[in-house]
């Protein structure tokens, strides 16, 4: 009985990854890339630590394999976060059917500042002193030059 | 039991060509890292496959090395990307 709940995680954790995998080479832009590839990803790992703790059934081994899942499940929505985020500094190009883009009108990827669209006259008078304020973050000098 | 585990670690290395196709082709730099994440996140999971193959219980301890050292991977490209200089994809 045991044997055949492990062989189920094993096989779906395994094709869920498969699937992560295709995902990843067939969509088209950087973020629905990493829509596939965090999600189905930690979905894998967590079912194939779930199946080895099914198999040893040792209090120890299933401590580790949760202190495992919740690892994952932590640090996958951050790391996707960080490179999302980095993507769009860097101006990684975005499909052409994407519906919605909030930042693109708001954003000015020079200085780093992201307006609202409801300042008062007196904020904008300051922003537009402020202008030569040297960024923390670089953007790539490649897009600059076109 | 045994058949379920040599196609699960068909289905991953399968998985693990395609990350590296990817990988490859990637046109941008962020690309590139998502697919390294990943490849990471896969060698997770075909550890755990492997710890039930020979059922040695210590490889878990790999899986947890492998995942802090995949994610601090992440963490700093995303910087590099953020904070580095010119780039060449």
């Amino acid at each position: 009985m045991i044997d055949w709940i492990i062989m189920l995680l094993m096989l779906s954790s395994s094709i869920f990854i498969l699937l992560a995998a295709i995902g990843i080479l067939r969509l088209p832009d950087l973020l629905t890339r990493m829509h596939a590839s965090t999600k189905a990803g930690a979905l894998g790992i967590t079912l194939m630590m779930v199946a080895a703790s099914f198999h040893f059934f040792d209090s120890v081994v299933m401590a580790k394999s949760l202190a495992v899942i919740i690892f994952i499940l932590i640090t996958a929505p951050i790391a996707a976060h960080a490179i999302g985020r980095a993507g769009y500094f860097v101006g990684v190009p975005i499909w052409s059917k994407t519906v919605k883009d909030e930042l693109i009108n708001c954003y000015d990827p020079d200085s780093h500042r992201l307006m609202s669209g409801l300042e008062t006259e007196e904020e904008l008078e300051v922003y537009r002193q402020n202008l030569d304020y040297k960024p923390r973050i670089r953007v790539s000098s490649k897009d600059k030059k076109d | 039991m045994q058949f379920v585990i040599y196609f699960s670690f068909a289905t991953m290395s399968l998985a693990m060509v395609i990350i590296f196709v990817r990988l490859i082709l990637g046109p941008t730099l962020p690309d590139r890292v998502v697919a390294l994440e990943l490849l990471a996140s896969v060698i997770v999971a075909m550890i755990g496959a492997y710890a039930i193959y020979t059922d040695t219980s210590s490889f878990i301890d790999v899986a947890i090395v492998a995942a802090l050292t995949a994610f601090l991977a992440a963490i700093g490209f995303a910087r590099f990307l953020e904070r580095g200089g010119p780039r060449d994809d």
